[in-house]
C-alpha cells in the first residue's frame, strides 16, 4: 500500500524495514523509525481523537511531549495503555492503537451533541449546574460526569511489566540534547567532569535536526551525529536517549524516566519496561528547548491545523507532508522555515503573515522561491469539519480589530506559528523565580535557587550562534569549578539564517455576527469565551481563572496553552503579563506511568519480609502466615479442615493442658553493655532496676515523655554489666532509636552501648504444665526445679552442645520459659523440642493461640498500648518507681492524668456465653439511645477462652473498675451487632498469678 | 529528597534519615523539681519557624548516630551539619 503523504527520499527513517500496525482497528504501513503520529499522517489520518468536554474532531498538534490532542490507547488487556501521546509512541511492529473519549467511533461519536449544545456547558458549568438539588449530586450527576469525562480506559488487568529503579550521581546533568545541551556536555566532558547527557527523543540534536544550519563545516545534524559518538566514547560520559529528566526536586535531586523496552520489536524478557533514575547532580544544564506557540482563530482546533514546527519535523524526520496544500500562518519569521520546506518538497503553500512586512533574509529567501506571502493576513476561520477543507481568511485593518475583507481559499492544512515559549519548567521546578522577557514575549529564568544553568533557547536565546556559546561556557565553567581542570574547547563556526521581529498579535478577532470558537487549550477544551467569562464573573487571579476554567490543567500541562491563557487575561484586564503572572509548574513535566514510580515495590517486594530461622519448618508443618509488621509469624497450624477459630482454641487448649511451643523470635532484642547500665535502665523505665541481680529477669514499661505507655518487655541481667532487653515485635524499631536518641543526645556521659539482637538470636517459648518436665529432658544437666530456677530466672545451660539462653517468663500466664540460640541453631532447637516433646503431647501454637491465653490472663498488648493510654489506665500503677525520675514521670502528675475517672482496663463477657464480641466494638448503657450514644469504653482484644469456654474481651473503659459486676451493651454498627454484656476483672484466669510461679 | 552530609560518613540521600524533632529544645534535668509550665512547654511547645531551623537528624540506615543539621524550613537548605556534641 503506498503512503500519499510520504516523501520519496526525506527523513532518517530506515524504508528498508516496513512495520504493521492498526489503528481503530484499520490495518497501516509505516517504517523503522517512525512514531504512530508520523506513520498515520503519512497514511493521510488526521483524526485521531475527540476533544475532552465536547467531543471535537482533533487532529494531530505538534511533533513531540507538547501535544495535546492526539492521545491513544495503546495495545488490550493488561498491556493496555490509556492516554499514549500518538506523537512519543514509537512505532513497533504489531502496535495496536485506538482513539479515546469517543463512542461509537472516532468518525461518528454520540458525545459531539455536546458541541452543539455548548452553550449549556460554558466554563465553571459544574458548579453552577449541579448545585441543586444537593442528594443528586452524589447518585445522579456524579456517576454521569464521570462517564462523560474523562480520557482513556485504565487497565483492569495487573501490569505484566517490570519497572526498574537506579540511583546515579554526576557532576553536571544535561537535560536535552539540542545545540546549547551538545556543547554543554561536551565543554564539561572534555574539561573531566562526569557527565549524564538525556534526551527524551529517540534522536539526539533537537533542532539540530530539522533547521538549515551549518556548525564548523558540518550539517547540524552531522555535527551532533559526531559530538554523539565522541561523547559515548569518553569514559566520564553517560549518554541517554528516551529519557525524560521530568523533575527536579530538593538538593538537585533529578529524577528521570528511561523508556528501555517499548520501541524493541521482540524484547528480552530480562529489561525493565521503563526505568525511573534518580540522580544527585552537583550542577545541572537546563538545554530543554522551547515549544512552538499555535495562533488563535475560528475553529482552530480542526484536524489538520498543527505546528509549523511539527509540519517542519515530520518532512525532515520522518519524510511525511502533513498536507499538499497547506496554509502557513505566521506571527514571526520562523513559520517562513517551514514554507521554504514545503517549497523544496515541490509544494506550493501560502503564507499568511499577521505583520505589515519583513526584509530578514529568511523572507527574501521565501520571496526568491516564489511562494506566495500575504502580508497582514491571517486565518479568520478554518472551515471543514473532520478535516480542514478551507480557510477564511482576511485583511486586517490597521489596529487588527477587525478585516478590511474576507475571502475563502482552499487548504488541507493550516501549519500554524506564534513564536516560541521556553521551556522553563524544569527551572521552575527548582524554585527560580521566573522572568517576564519582553525581547521573547515569554517567561524565562531568573535568578537561580539551586546549582541549575539554563542555557539556549529554554534561557531565550534563539541564535545557534548564542545557544552554542552559551552552552559551551556553561559547560567549561561548571566543570572547572568541580574538577579543578581547565581545558576550554573552542566555539565553532556557524551558520544559520537571520530573523527579523516577531508581532505579538496572536488571537485573530471574529468578524461581526459571528461566534467562531476560538480554542486556548486543546486538550482541556477551553476557548476564548470560557475565559473571557472567568474574567467577567470576576476571577482575577490567574490560579484562580485556571482553576474555574480548567486551562493549562490537563495532562499535557498547558505545554502549548499557558503563554496564550496568560496573554488573553492581559488583554482583557488590560494588565502587562508579568502583573497576571504565571500558574506554577510542578513535577512530572510529561504524565509517568505509576509502573514506574512504584518500580520494583510491588506485590511481595512491596516491602522486605522477616522471616525466623524456624520458617522453613512452620511451612512445612501446614502453618498459616500473617503479618506482624515486616515479619511473617505462624497464626496457627492448620489440622485436617479446621478453621481458625477452631486451631487457636486446639492450640491454646493444649497449652493450658500440656505443653506448647511458639515462635518468639521477632520480639525485639537489645543488648546492653556498660557500667551505667543499671542507671540508664532506671531513666527509661517507670520501675526500679538498680537491686536487680544476675541472673534474673524483669517486667518493664517505659512511657514517652507526655506519660503515654510506649512499649513493655523484660529486662534480664545477664552479668554485671551487660543486660538483655527485650520489646514487642511492633516496636522493636523505635525503642532502639529511642534508647540511642537518650544516649547519644540527652545522657551523653553515661557509659552504656545498646545494639539491636534480634536477628541474632532465635527464640521460641515452652509454655504449660508440662514445661518443665520437657526442660528437664533438653537440658538434663542444668536445675530448672522451681528452687533451682525460680519464676523470673535466667540461666545459661548447654542444648545439646549448643550454648541457649533460658529464661523463666511467661506472656502465656501458664508455668513458661523463653530459649534463645543463635539463629544458626534455630530449627535444631525446634526440632528437639518437638522430638523430645512427643510424649508430654507439645504441639506448636501461632500468634492467634497465643493471644487468646494473654487476653484471658488479662496482659496488655499492642490493642491496649494504643497511644492513649497512661501505667494506672492499664492496671500498672505499681509498676510507678516513686522513688525515682525517669522519662515521662513529671507529666503523669499533668492534671488529665490523675482524673480518677480515666477509662481503664476492664474484662467484658457476654451474657448469653457465646457471642464473641467484636474487637472495636462500643460499650454503650442503652443500645437504643438515639445518636451519638455516649460512649463507655471500646473493645480492644476478644478470644474465645479456654479456660472458661466462653467468649471473653478486654476493654479500656470510662471509670471502668467501678463497673465490674454491671451490665452494658457492646454494639457494632460496623458489624450490625448489638450484644449484652457483663463486666468482670480484665484477670479473668488465675488472679493471683499461680501458675507461673507453680 | 534531601541530601544529608552525616558528620561520621558523608553526604547521603534522605531516605537513609529519620527526623528527629527541634534540637533547641533542652530535657529537664532528671529529679529536678519544675512547673506545669516548664514541663508541657518541653513536651508540647515547639516554634513551628520559618527559616533557619536546628533540628534532630538520625541515620537509622547508617550509622546509627544522632547529629544535629541547621536547615531552612522555608527551601530546605542545610546550612551545617553537626555532631552532637559540636556547635552548630
Amino acid at each position: 500500500m503506498s503512503q500519499k503523504f510520504r516523501l520519496d527520499k526525506a527523513g532518517y527513517i530506515n524504508r528498508d524495514k516496513k512495520i504493521s500496525f492498526r489503528f481503530n482497528r484499520k490495518k497501516y504501513f509505516g517504517y523503522e523509525g517512525d512514531t504512530l503520529a508520523s506513520a498515520l499522517l503519512a497514511n493521510g489520518v488526521h483524526l485521531v481523537g475527540r476533544s475532552f468536554k465536547y467531543h471535537r474532531p482533533r487532529g494531530f498538534i505538534g511533533a513531540g511531549v507538547e501535544e495535546p490532542n492526539a492521545q491513544v490507547q495503546l495495545y488490550t488487556g493488561a498491556k493496555t495503555e490509556p492516554n499514549a501521546i500518538a506523537t512519543t509512541v514509537e512505532l513497533v511492529e504489531g502496535l495496536v492503537a485506538k482513539s479515546q473519549n469517543c463512542f461509537p467511533s472516532v468518525s461518528f461519536d454520540f458525545g459531539a451533541i455536546n458541541n452543539f449544545l455548548s452553550k449549556f456547558f460554558p466554563a465553571g458549568f459544574y458548579y453552577k449546574t449541579f448545585m441543586w438539588p444537593k442528594s443528586f449530586w452524589h447518585r445522579i450527576y456524579e456517576p454521569i460526569i464521570r462517564k462523560a469525562a474523562g480520557l482513556g480506559v485504565a487497565p483492569l488487568k495487573p501490569d505484566p511489566d517490570r519497572y526498574e529503579h537506579k540511583f546515579e550521581y554526576c557532576d553536571i546533568l544535561v537535560a536535552g540534547s539540542g545545540p546549547s545541551g551538545l556543547a554543554g556536555a561536551l565543554a564539561a566532558a572534555k574539561n573531566g567532569a562526569k557527565v549524564i547527557l538525556a534526551e527524551d527523543k529517540p534522536r539526539f540534536g533537537g533542532s539540530l535536526l530539522t533547521d538549515e544550519v551549518t556548525i564548523g563545516n558540518k550539517s547540524g545534524k552531522d555535527w551532533a551525529d559526531d559530538t554523539i559518538s565522541q561523547l559515548k566514547s569518553m569514559p566520564n560520559v553517560i549518554v541517554k536517549n528516551r529519557s525524560q529528566v521530568f523533575g527536579y526536586y530538593d538538593h538537585n535531586m533529578m529524577v528521570m524516566c528511561e523508556r528501555t523496552k517499548d520501541h524493541i520489536e521482540s524484547p528480552s524478557k530480562f529489561i525493565p519496561r521503563q526505568r525511573l533514575w534518580y540522580i544527585r547532580a552537583k550542577e545541572v544544564i537546563i538545554s530543554t528547548g522551547s515549544i512552538e506557540r499555535p495562533l488563535v482563530f475560528g475553529n482552530n482546533d480542526r484536524p489538520g491545523i498543527m505546528l509549523a514546527s511539527a509540519a517542519k519535523e515530520y518532512m525532515k524526520v520522518y519524510g511525511v507532508l502533513v498536507g499538499k496544500k497547506p496554509i502557513v500562518f505566521t506571527n514571526n519569521d520562523s513559520g517562513y522555515d517551514t514554507a521554504i520546506d514545503f517549497k523544496k518538497n515541490g509544494i506550493n503553500p501560502i503564507v499568511l503573515d499577521i505583520r505589515s512586512n519583513s526584509n530578514s533574509s529568511v523572507v527574501m529567501e521565501a520571496k526568491n522561491l516564489n511562494i506566495d506571502i500575504k502580508f497582514s493576513y491571517g486565518v479568520v476561520n478554518a472551515q471543514g469539519y473532520k478535516k480542514v477543507s478551507s480557510a477564511l481568511i482576511g485583511k486586517l485593518n490597521e489596529d487588527k480589530s477587525g478585516y478590511k475583507n474576507l475571502e475563502t481559499i482552499d487548504c488541507d492544512c493550516i501549519c500554524v506559528s506564534g513564536n516560541w515559549t521556553p521551556t522553563v519548567h524544569l527551572s521552575s521546578q527548582s524554585g527560580n523565580k521566573l522572568k517576564f522577557d519582553e525581547n521573547v514575549n515569554a517567561f524565562i529564568p531568573n535568578e537561580p535557587k539551586q546549582n541549575e544553568s539554563t542555557v539556549g533557547s529554554a534561557n531565550g536565546s534563539f541564535t545557534l550562534k548564542n545557544t552554542l556559546e552559551e552552552g559551551l561556557t556553561k559547560g567549561y565553567t561548571l566543570s572547572k569549578k568541580i574538577t579543578g581542570k581547565d581545558l576550554k574547547i573552542s566555539t565553532p563556526v556557524s551558520n544559520e539564517r537571520r530573523y527579523g521581529q516577531q508581532d505579538k498579535f496572536w488571537c485573530m478577532p471574529l468578524p461581526k455576527n459571528k461566534h467562531y470558537k476560538r480554542c486556548v487549550d486543546f486538550q482541556n477544551d477551553v476557548y476564548v469565551s470560557d475565559i473571557e467569562l472567568a474574567v467577567r464573573e470576576g476571577f482575577r487571579s490567574i490560579e484562580h481563572v485556571k482553576r474555574y476554567t480548567t486551562l493549562g490543567m490537563a495532562t499535557d500541562q498547558g505545554k502549548t496553552s499557558n503563554l496564550n491563557g496568560l496573554q488573553l487575561v492581559s488583554k482583557i484586564e488590560k494588565k502587562i503579563i508579568p502583573e497576571v503572572g504565571h500558574t506554577t509548574f510542578r513535577p512530572p513535566y510529561t504524565p509517568v506511568t505509576i509502573g514506574t514510580i512504584v518500580g520494583r515495590e510491588v506485590g511481595k517486594y512491596y516491602r522486605p519480609t522477616r522471616k525466623s530461622p524456624m520458617h522453613t519448618w512452620h511451612e512445612s508443618n501446614n502453618a498459616v502466615f500473617v503479618d506482624a509488621g515486616l515479619w511473617l509469624r505462624p497464626r496457627y497450624y492448620k489440622q485436617k479442615n479446621e478453621t481458625l477459630a477452631e486451631s487457636s482454641k486446639r492450640e491454646a487448649t493444649n497449652v493450658r493442658n500440656n505443653v506448647g511451643v511458639c515462635d518468639v523470635t521477632s520480639l525485639g532484642k537489645i543488648d546492653i553493655k556498660g557500667a551505667d547500665s543499671a542507671e540508664f535502665l532506671n531513666r527509661i523505665y517507670t520501675n526500679a532496676w538498680m537491686k536487680l541481680p544476675v541472673g534474673k529477669a524483669r517486667y518493664g514499661v517505659m512511657l514517652r515523655e507526655d506519660g503515654i505507655v510506649f512499649d513493655d518487655g523484660t529486662v534480664t541481667r545477664i552479668a554485671e554489666n551487660h543486660y538483655h532487653l527485650t520489646t514487642t515485635t511492633a516496636q522493636a524499631v523505635n525503642v532502639l532509636s529511642h534508647l540511642e536518641f537518650y544516649l547519644q543526645v540527652v545522657w551523653p556521659k553515661l557509659d552504656v552501648n545498646v545494639l539491636s539482637i534480634t536477628e541474632q538470636w532465635a527464640g521460641v517459648a515452652l509454655a504449660g504444665p508440662n514445661s518443665r518436665n520437657l526442660l528437664n529432658k533438653l537440658f538434663p544437666e542444668t536445675d530448672v526445679s522451681n528452687e533451682g530456677m525460680p519464676f523470673m530466672a535466667f540461666k545459661e545451660a548447654d542444648l545439646f552442645g549448643v550454648p541457649a539462653r533460658i529464661f523463666r517468663i511467661s506472656f502465656s500466664g501458664e508455668l513458661a520459659y523463653e530459649i534463645n540460640v543463635e539463629s544458626g541453631y534455630g530449627v535444631f532447637m525446634w526440632e528437639k523440642i518437638i522430638e523430645f516433646g512427643k510424649e508430654m503431647n507439645i504441639e506448636p501454637y501461632g500468634t492467634e493461640a497465643l493471644s487468646t491465653l494473654r487476653i484471658e490472663m488479662g496482659h496488655v498488648a499492642g490493642s491496649e498500648i494504643d497511644g492513649r493510654v497512661i501505667p494506672s489506665d492499664l492496671s500498672l500503677d505499681l509498676m510507678i518507681s516513686k522513688k525515682k525520675d525517669f522519662i515521662g514521670k513529671r507529666s503523669l502528675k499533668r492534671e488529665a492524668f490523675l482524673n480518677p475517672n480515666r477509662e481503664k482496663i476492664v474484662g467484658v463477657v457476654p451474657l448469653d456465653k457465646k457471642t464473641m464480641i467484636p474487637e472495636g466494638s462500643y460499650l454503650v448503657i442503652d443500645e437504643n439511645a438515639s445518636l451519638p450514644n455516649p460512649k463507655l469504653g471500646h473493645i480492644s482484644a476478644s478470644c474465645w477462652s479456654v479456660e472458661y469456654n466462653n467468649p471473653f474481651s478486654l476493654a479500656i473503659m470510662k471509670d471502668g473498675k467501678k463497673k465490674i459486676g454491671e451490665k452494658f451493651f457492646a454494639v457494632s454498627p460496623l458489624k450490625n451487632k448489638s450484644i449484652p454484656v457483663e463486666i468482670v476483672s480484665s484477670h479473668y484466669v488465675d488472679p493471683k498469678g499461680e501458675r507461673v510461679r507453680s | 529528597m534531601l541530601e544529608i552530609k552525616c558528620p561520621y560518613c558523608g553526604k547521603r540521600s534522605q531516605n537513609e534519615f529519620s527526623y528527629g524533632g527541634d534540637a533547641s529544645v533542652k530535657r529537664p534535668e532528671l529529679e529536678k523539681e519544675i512547673s506545669d509550665k516548664e514541663w508541657d512547654d518541653f513536651v508540647y511547645l515547639r516554634k513551628n519557624l520559618r527559616g533557619k531551623h536546628h533540628e534532630f537528624w538520625h541515620h537509622v540506615a547508617g550509622c546509627r548516630q544522632w547529629f544535629k543539621v541547621l536547615r531552612s524550613t522555608s527551601t530546605h537548605e542545610i546550612f551545617k551539619t553537626a555532631k552532637i556534641n559540636e556547635e552548630l
